[in-house]
């Protein structure tokens, strides 16, 4: 195996989940970002482990989707945008765990 | 240090995106953002493509930097003001460069790219062409960055600061969290390296917090502010951010990034690794 040194930045938030990711061991939380029933594209979302403290941060796709490789357990997601923020709170275990985080002023 | 001296607000960018002498440039290491729009009149810099050796494990030499700056139209004179995504993780990993290699004037816009989106202020997708300079780079200024041998020399003798996540620092995740966790290299942390996430020292909208909060981060954590400072992460963006607020908005004079980071150290051989919330202890 190699040592994976690319950046800390956010991968594309809109494509699929890459073939190397093993659902199997992986812990991914994904999802759309909404206001009301509209998907909200750019807002910044982020992930706070169980104790609130900052873990990661993506910037949603056009089309409002996310994702992040977490771990079994509680995380907070909170998405800060121009239309305003809101948060989700989700208890996660390995494989793909799909949800959404609700936006308002 | 003064703050103002190192570190600009949005507001002031705005009002100054013509002003001659000064140049903007957003840091990236997905350029696609500032390919869809960004400050109007700023050149950029692609983290692996333009900062990144392409062959060795590390990053562009002074001529490699001389050149870079060169083509991008910077001047020796010209006052840098820099931003970007992710909190501006690669823009304070940019600004560690410009001091490595002696640039004279250079900036952050605090809360870089996300403040500006979020502040509604315009971006541009138009191309951004300046003429040729002819930069000169000074030789790498080797008393801001560590290496490994300096990092083990650390252990128990200075403060390291590990930047990560908690989960990152205590081995339970390998590398952030949303990127996958695929990674050949041991989990930890140094052992005696203090966790301070970054995280901590910037607000929600990315602009850092006041020097009076940060202060109180950094000594609440254990920090010995009269002893050196090495900061590390997983590749050393993420703690550029750190030394920027230790070294360049606190004033504490000996902070070092070690740009190897962990995935330097949790491959090496015969180091040694703590694992755990606990900072652990020199063996």
């Amino acid at each position: 195996m190699s040592v994976n040194i690319d950046g800390c930045g956010a991968p594309d938030q809109a494509a699929p989940i890459p073939a190397s990711v093993d659902l199997e061991k992986e812990t991914v939380i994904s999802g759309f970002v909404k206001a009301g029933v509209e998907t909200v594209g750019g807002a910044y979302v982020r992930l706070l482990d169980a104790t609130g403290e900052f873990a990661a941060e993506v910037v949603a796709s056009p089309e409002g989707h996310f994702r992040f490789f977490a771990a079994p357990g509680s995380w907070t997601v909170r998405a800060l945008s121009r239309l305003g923020s809101g948060e989700s709170v989700v208890a996660v275990d390995r494989g793909l765990n799909e949800i959404s985080v609700a936006v308002a002023n | 240090m003064a703050r103002d001296s190192v570190l600009v607000s949005a507001d002031w960018a705005e009002k100054n995106l013509d002003a001659p002498g000064v140049v903007f440039v957003e840091v990236d290491e997905d350029t696609s953002a500032y390919d869809g729009g960004h400050i109007p009149g700023a050149v950029k810099l692609d983290w692996k493509k333009d900062l990144q050796d392409p062959i060795r494990r590390d990053f562009v030499n002074q001529q490699q930097f001389q050149d870079l700056l060169s083509a991008r139209g910077i001047g020796n004179d010209d006052t840098v003001i820099l931003y970007g995504g992710n909190n501006n993780w690669f823009a304070a990993y940019a600004y560690w460069y410009f001091k490595l290699y002696g640039h004279g004037d250079v900036k952050l816009i605090d809360g870089g790219r996300k403040k500006w989106e979020l502040d509604g202020r315009p971006l541009s997708a138009d191309l951004v062409d300046r003429p040729e300079t002819s930069y000169v780079a000074q030789p790498q200024d080797k008393s801001l960055r560590a290496f490994r041998d300096d990092v083990l020399a650390a252990i128990g003798s200075s403060n390291l600061i590990d930047v990560r996540s908690p989960d990152e620092y205590a081995g339970r995740l390998l590398a952030p969290a949303h990127l996958p966790q695929e990674q050949a290299q041991r989990a930890g942390h140094v052992p005696t390296a203090l966790s301070v996430p970054w995280s901590k020292a910037a607000n929600e909208d990315g602009t850092f917090k006041s020097d009076d909060e940060l202060r109180e981060i950094y000594n609440g954590a254990g920090l010995d502010d009269s002893k050196p400072t090495i900061a590390y992460c997983r590749i050393g963006e993420r703690s550029s951010h750190t030394w920027f607020v230790l070294r360049e908005l606190l004033g504490h004079g000996d902070v070092k990034n070690y740009d190897g980071s962990w995935t330097e150290w949790g491959s090496l051989v015969g180091v040694p690794v703590a694992l755990g919330d606990e900072p652990g202890v020199a063996e």
